[in-house]
């Protein structure tokens, strides 16, 4: 054998072995065509539609609206007239290079995929900025869904969405980067419900990200999955009602259904349009409101403003000493211009007299429920014992606990019983007249205005109540939530509200808010003042209506006005007119009410807090 | 006829002259598409690789006529001082080099670099051929194989200090050249035997290897008792064998940086990285494969262009040939390089001096091993070897230096016809 034949082998075997494994690799091997690097392919993500929000009513509260991505292909950029291009996004250069920074250092970051460069731009921004944008080498948009709130009312309601946090998406993989998240409100409870799914479509693309058509004829395709649509038990007519009366004014308004516990307004004052929390304006809006620490705009009072429930509490009471037998509806005191025991006086300002439970409700006789708050606890062998069934009974009206229902916020209140006040002052420290305040509504006690509201609506049914909620349909079918759909039952017997709600008829009939009667409803009410020692003492009124059926109950809190016929029980008897009767017959009242604002009394507080009224903003 | 003719043109090969340009032609087209992109359309713009590589085939053009025009008496002596010279050159880029990525191979002047490792191969060629070819030369002696050993085995060395390991493997290429020349078969056997034992000890456990090769052994012996000297010589080897299978367990465990190691063990599947080595043959892998049977066509494909594939101009200029012309397109680039190499082999054996003929084994040894060593890593066939393929990658030392060593030869083949 020749010695050159064995090269000639080797190239042959060489050659041969290349044009075997090539035919392999780019022939009969599919790996590497439909590897996911393989940049000939692309995966588009396709954004759900978010579920849109309606009223009870059908009125739409949140819809969609399309906003902008700019994205960039860092590799594709050429140089480019930066001015330009920051005036058409209507940017500063400093502005551009920051929003570069945060791109170039977000996690999976890559010089040849679209990264988002500028995020959520709006629509009206956007038509501006599309003429333009083909000039610019590298640079694209994907369109994204942005929530929209046509009412503009009912911020802390609704709530608002936002990107979801890179902390987030670790704990929850099936998130990614650049989705939007429920933050607040209805649009955090109902996140699952309204999302939907995304999904995606996967197209081929040339050498420069250029789209050429789908990739294998879309089998591979995912079309997105809508969210679905809600229905709340807002209506939002009455709730927009309720802003406008709280317009200068800080407090809340909660009004609640109480045959079914559904919110028919979550008032909290002052508010704000949640459009400003939309896009890419809402990390600058949200900053401005957050910053607003006198009027605390973000701050949902409805939910989370805790109040001594004052005056209004005294029906509560009475229902107590009913059930404990130490009254009865017939039980009569004589007030001497307030309760006096021992060196202990509470003042009274009724027209005093003898009087039995009736009366007592509707002139708010201090003198009578301090009185009757004693008997209760020391119709039991000691305070600890008294105090214990008196809490439990409180408590069953849903009192000083979380309400358990489908609100993303909410606080406990507080409704003290004896190892509270073992804590605070000792075992031996206190007895009854000690903590005779709470006969009145005052002392520890504390309520936030949906508990209120709740209290009212398990007075109006005589005994129970369904637990607040906010939604009534998902996805145009009954919520089938067991926490809503049996009735909590109070420690109270049905018999024993006949009595106590007579005399809350009384209340506008002849007692405290008689101002506020109507004539074409029935309503009963209890107006309270509660004492408030940051300053003037807050205007509450709860009311349930028609008397004999009711419909709505509600609580309303004006934060240091005055006394509760002068704000909150006017307010109540417009909002109850306008929800059972779609009108208002006194529009002098509801002028005086709107138009009406407490701006002196919280520049004086805010003048006593931090010395200056300049923080004030009243615009909102 | 006319090859008698004085007229060099007459005299050249060209045959070989053509696949040359072919190839030329073709691993151009691949530097454009590879750094394609728009805002530089013109092929002479020459701050695009493209547009430089346009001036390297052009002087590469400047040289070939220089070659071709020089008397062909002139590589003989020129052979040894040329050789000296480079390896003066390989020792002092050591010193005076630029580093660059960790190795010092270039020297730098001014905006254009050098590579002396590209030219020490054609010299090392000239004085392996004048070397052997020598009157007084008798191959059959031990000082005259280790001579000749020693003449590649000095530059390659001296470029395994650098070190660039690629470049190193080149000078494989003069076992080659020395088996034809009577160095005895059983080294590049042994060698090769070697390569399969040391693949099979990654592969597979020592034990195992162990036993096989002994029942192996026993059974060779067993059949072949009556032929003496055979059962020695088997059991030998396959003691020796045996012996090897352990030691390159604990060389290539305990000499072998862990990068190194870690491209054999990708390579034999027993890693799978797509982050670092192993990402760079797994790019490499898609891009060819997307690129199917015909091709993604010219300008069209998306993997090199969008730098998923390093190197994609030089070390992996195959890349873009498999993913713009396909499986078409990668055969027809192996069949060029086939051609030239057997045409350089066939034209080889017809020199009237050993000293054309050992030269022109050379060319084409020098030639298929890197062929082999670039075209296999971009196929992930072999471990990730930084290595140009001849003619296509992008680079003047490179293009020069195998424009030098293939014209040399097809001078010298043209030049016989003239001394008559």
């Amino acid at each position: 054998m020749k010695r050159q034949f064995l090269l000639y082998f080797f190239f042959l075997l060489v050659g041969m072995t290349f044009v075997a494994r090539l035919f392999y690799v780019q022939v009969i091997d599919k790996q590497y065509k439909l590897s996911g690097s393989n940049q000939a392919q692309q995966e588009i993500k396709i954004f759900p539609t978010r579920g849109y929000i309606f009223d009870r009513n059908g009125e739409l509260l949140v819809t969609n609206q399309p906003a902008y991505d700019l994205l960039v292909v860092s590799n594709n950029v050429r140089d480019f007239d930066t001015a330009s291009f920051c005036d058409l996004l209507n940017i500063t250069s400093e502005q551009f290079t920051k929003y570069w920074d945060r791109m170039t250092k977000k996690r999976g970051y890559s010089n040849y995929k679209p990264n988002i460069l500028v995020p959520l731009i709006s629509k009206e921004e956007f038509a501006k900025i599309q003429e333009y944008l083909h000039d610019y080498k590298g640079f694209s948009v994907q369109t994204r869904i942005l929530r929209e709130y046509p009412r503009k009312s009912s911020a802390n309601v609704v709530g608002y969405i936002g990107e979801v946090s890179e902390s987030f998406i670790k704990r929850n993989p099936e998130y990614h980067q650049g989705d939007l998240i429920g933050k607040a409100g209805i649009d955090k409870a109902y996140e699952n419900d309204l999302r939907g799914q995304s999904g995606s479509k996967f197209v081929l693309v040339d050498n420069h990200n250029r789209i050429k058509g789908p990739f294998l004829n879309g089998d591979y395709d995912k079309p997105a999955k809508p969210g679905y649509d809600l229905t709340s038990t807002i209506d939002i007519d009455l709730q927009i009602l309720g802003e406008q009366l709280m317009s200068g004014k800080r407090g809340s308004i909660v009004a609640i259904e109480p045959s079914s516990g559904e919110i028919l307004a979550l008032v909290s004052a002052p508010g704000f349009d949640p459009n400003l929390l939309v896009g890419n304006k809402r990390s600058v809006n949200y900053k401005k409101l957050e910053a607003d620490s006198i009027n605390l705009p973000l701050f949902d009072r409805g939910l989370l403003a805790q109040y001594p429930p004052g005056s209004p509490f005294k029906v509560v009471n009475a229902l107590i000493a009913l059930q404990e037998g130490v009254i009865t509806p017939s039980t009569q005191m004589t007030c001497h211009h307030g309760f006096h025991f021992g060196g202990l006086t509470v003042a009274c300002h009724c027209s005093g007299g003898p009087m039995a439970l009736r009366k007592s409700i509707s002139k708010s006789c201090n003198n009578y429920y301090c009185t009757t708050f004693k008997r209760i606890i020391e119709s039991y062998p000691n305070a600890h014992e008294g105090m214990n069934a008196w809490s439990n009974h409180v408590q069953s009206f849903g009192l000083g606990n979380y309400l358990n229902n489908d609100l993303p916020t909410g606080t406990k209140g507080l409704v003290p019983n004896s190892d509270y006040y073992d804590r605070v002052l000792g075992y031996t420290g206190w007895k009854a007249v000690t903590t005779i305040s709470l006969g009145i509504g005052q002392g520890e006690l504390l309520v936030t205005p949906i508990q209120l509201a709740n209290m009212t609506a398990a007075i109006a049914n005589k005994g129970y109540f369904y637990t607040p909620h906010i939604i009534k349909e998902v996805n145009y079918k009954p919520i089938e939530d067991e926490r809503f759909a049996e009735p909590k039952k109070t420690t109270i017997d049905e018999e024993h509200f006949i009595p106590v709600i007579e005399g809350m008829y009384d209340v506008f009939e002849d007692g405290t808010a008689r101002g506020s009667r109507l004539e074409s409803i029935p309503m009963c009410g209890k107006t309270g003042t509660a004492e408030n020692p940051h300053g003037q003492d807050h205007s509450i009124f709860i009311a349930f209506a028609p008397k004999d059926d009711p419909k709505i109950a509600l609580a309303i809190i004006v934060e240091n006005g005055y006394w509760g016929s002068r704000w909150a029980a006017p307010m109540a008897s417009l909002m109850i007119e306008a929800y059972l009767h779609d009108s208002i017959s006194r529009p002098k009242v509801y002028t005086r009410m709107v138009e009406g604002n407490l701006h002196e009394d919280y520049r004086e507080q805010a003048i006593a807090k931090y010395g200056t009224d300049s923080i004030l903003n009243f615009d909102n | 006829m006319s090859r008698e003719s004085k007229n060099i043109w007459a005299n050249l090969d060209w045959i070989s002259v053509f696949l040359y340009l072919a190839l030329v032609f073709m691993g151009w087209l691949s530097i454009y598409a590879a750094v394609y992109n728009e805002d530089h359309q013109s092929i002479f713009d020459t701050t695009q690789r493209y547009g430089k590589q346009l001036i390297w085939i052009g002087t590469s053009i400047v040289l070939i006529i220089a070659i071709l025009f020089m008397s062909g008496r002139i590589f003989e002596v020129i052979a040894f001082p040329t050789y000296i010279a480079s390896v003066i050159l390989l020792a002092l880029v050591l010193v005076a080099g630029k580093e660059i990525s960790g190795a010092r191979s270039w020297f730098s002047f001014g905006g254009f670099s050098l590579q002396p490792s590209e030219f020490a191969k054609f010299a090392t060629a000239l004085a392996v051929a004048r070397y052997l070819s020598l009157s007084s030369v008798d191959f059959k002696k031990l000082s005259t194989k280790l001579i000749s050993i020693s003449l590649f085995a000095i530059p390659a060395v001296l470029i395994a200090l650098q070190p660039d390991m690629g470049s190193v493997l080149v000078y494989a290429a003069f076992v080659f050249v020395l088996y034809r020349e009577g160095l005895p078969g059983y080294l590049i056997f042994g060698g090769v035997w070697l390569a399969v034992l040391f693949i099979l000890s990654l592969l597979f456990d020592n034990l195992n290897i162990t036993i096989t090769i002994s029942a192996l052994t026993i059974i060779l012996i067993f059949i072949f008792r009556k032929n003496k000297p055979f059962p020695l010589v088997a059991g030998l080897v396959g003691s020796a064998s045996i012996g090897f299978v352990y030691t390159a367990g604990f060389i290539f465990n305990s000499i072998l940086a862990p990068h190194q190691k870690s491209r054999f063990n990708i390579l034999l599947g027993l890693e799978k990285d797509y982050s670092a080595a192993g990402y760079n043959t797994h790019q490499s892998l898609i891009a060819i494969g997307s690129g199917g049977f015909s091709g993604k066509g010219f300008l069209e494909g998306t993997q090199t262009k969008l730098d998923f594939v390093p190197e994609q101009d030089t070390d992996y200029i195959f890349c873009t040939v498999g993913e713009e012309w396909g499986f078409i397109g990668t055969t027809l680039v192996i069949l060029l390089f086939i051609a030239l190499f057997c045409r350089i082999i066939y034209k080889a054996e017809r020199q009237k001096t050993a000293f054309s003929r050992i030269y022109g084994y050379a060319v084409a040894s020098i030639i298929f091993i890197h062929f082999t060593i670039n075209i296999g890593m971009a196929i992930g066939l072999l471990p990730v070897i930084g290595i140009p393929l001849p003619f296509f990658s992008y680079g003047g030392s490179s293009l020069w230096g195998f424009t030098i060593l293939l014209f040399i030869f097809l001078k010298l083949d043209a030049y016989q016809w003239e001394i008559w």
